[in-house]
């Protein structure tokens, strides 16, 4: 019972109160750039999960005779093989998707939340928990993508899955698409945005600060 | 005596302590190659399916440019979808390639001898090179050639922009445009993808009277018939097609075929 909770616990802590995206800062490349729209940040997500998940499973299952010497060559060998063949896969049945994802999917490799998993994690674990944390990271990257490519997509097109949802002004409706919001600056104002919410509601994700300001002397 | 048994062979392996050299060596080898079987089968496995997949997307581009272009559908149509035939042509003489059909062609391509190079003057496209063969589509209407849709390319904003140009039969014409491949800004211009611009293109003249090229893409509102309506916020991209298009009309592009066409020699 016990352990099943500790497992609940590892899945469930990356979402919100250990978030790879808004609390470490990771991976913020490629949550920028695929966000235009819902079902690019979702494709992504889904690759990214897929990849970090197999790559902590299989980090895990070599973790006791990986030597130390090379042990970051032979995790972001493992990682971007996946990486390639979860590439492949949407080229043969994602076609379109992976057009427009173009080389977002490929630098999965360089990702640091996957790299940062399997080194700090599955390292050190059984293959089960590695995998259900990887499963948690890779979902806490993909919960902030669709937040913010559904926010993008919404505001910027008026759309949510390529469904027009708000009728566009140009085509009779009342709706005028903010065209910043298809722009990659939007996409670090949203994320700004959301990290600034995330600790306002949960204060123990503030940092604590490095540098004081200097005490300007009052002249009097 | 050395012990041959594969499994203690492979139980002394792991048992070695993980810094020995030998380890790290064979560890390293044995990742690598797990990984590169994975990856080669993956591709070898879904390369088929990825073919399949461009093609359709090229089929698929055509077909949406010829319903673009005024009367096309129904004259493609009425023959029965085989009045379009598929041509490789030789550009440096403006002929049919002979040895040359479309399987061959990405064959053929991957030879630089079938490429020329452009001089810097000469390459307003900026695409330095120019393959030596290309695959056209021709519509004919009994002997005469009525449509040629030509592929272009040329180097945007961001990155390459490929497309489709549809010409009438005159070689004076424009019939549509198909863009194929672009990474322009989205929102600004990425939107040479919206078929509104794409169908502005019809009826544009490309040549003026004294035969040089003339189209352009206009800076905000197309004022004369040789120029298309400018797209707002992307003069960089506005640009790059006006080059391309007058590049690939030109006598370094299809200029040669295009006379040929004109005297009636296809």
């Amino acid at each position: 019972m016990a352990a099943a909770e500790g497992l609940w616990g590892t899945l469930t802590a990356p979402l919100i109160r250990q978030n790879p995206v808004t609390l470490q800062i990771l991976g913020i490349c490629s949550a920028l750039a695929v966000t235009t729209s819902l079902d690019t940040a979702l494709t992504m997500a889904t690759a990214l999960t897929v990849v970090i998940v197999c790559a902590a499973g299989v980090i895990s299952l070599i973790r006791a005779h990986i030597p130390a010497a090379i042990r970051l060559i032979v995790q972001i060998i493992v990682v971007a093989s996946m990486v390639i063949v979860v590439d492949q896969f949407l080229q043969a049945f994602f076609f379109e998707l992976s057009q427009r994802l173009s080389v977002f999917v490929s630098l999965i490799a360089t990702n640091c939340i996957v790299l940062g998993r399997t080194e700090s994690f599955a390292r050190a674990n059984p293959p089960l928990r590695s995998m259900v944390d990887a499963l948690g990271s890779g979902l806490g990257y993909g919960l902030v993508l669709v937040v913010i490519g559904a926010t993008r997509e919404l505001f910027g097109a008026g759309r949510l899955l390529g469904i027009q949802l708000l009728p566009l002004a140009e085509e009779g409706g009342w709706f005028t698409p903010l065209g910043l919001m298809l722009l990659a600056p939007s996409a670090f104002f949203l994320l700004g945005g959301l990290v600034w919410a995330m600790r306002s509601l949960w204060p123990e994700q503030v940092e604590d600060t490095e540098f004081s300001p200097h005490e300007i002397a009052s002249q009097d | 005596m050395a012990d041959l048994n594969p499994i203690s062979v492979w139980r002394k392996f792991l048992s070695t302590p993980n810094e020995s050299r030998v380890k790290t060596l064979c560890v390293a080898f044995i990742v690598s190659a797990a990984c590169a079987l994975m990856v080669t089968a993956a591709t070898v496995v879904l390369r088929p399916i990825q073919a399949q997949n461009r093609a359709a997307e090229q089929e698929a581009r055509l077909e949406a440019l010829i319903a673009a272009v005024p009367g096309m559908a129904e004259l493609v149509g009425a023959a029965g979808g085989a009045a379009l035939s598929t041509v490789v042509v030789d550009l440096r003489r403006g002929t049919a390639a002979a040895e040359i059909t479309p399987e061959t062609l990405q064959a053929a391509l991957s030879d630089p001898a079938n490429w020329t190079e452009i001089a810097p003057g000469d390459d307003v496209a900026g695409i330095r090179s120019r393959p030596d063969f290309a695959q056209i589509y021709l519509l004919r209407e009994g002997e005469r050639v009525s449509l040629a849709i030509l592929p272009i390319v040329g180097t945007g904003y961001n990155g390459r922009i490929q497309a489709l140009l549809a010409l009438n039969g005159d070689m004076q014409t424009l019939a549509g445009i198909a863009i194929t491949e672009q990474s322009e800004t989205p929102g600004l211009g990425a939107r040479i993808e919206e078929p509104r611009w794409q169908q502005s293109f019809a009826g544009k003249q490309l040549f003026d009277a004294a035969g040089s090229a003339r189209f352009t893409v206009a800076r905000g509102q197309a004022r004369t018939d040789h120029e298309v309506d400018g797209i707002t916020g992307a003069t960089r991209t506005s640009n790059a097609i006006t080059q391309m298009v007058r590049f690939w009309v030109g006598p370094h592009g299809y200029g040669p075929l295009m006379a040929a066409i004109r005297r009636r020699e296809f």
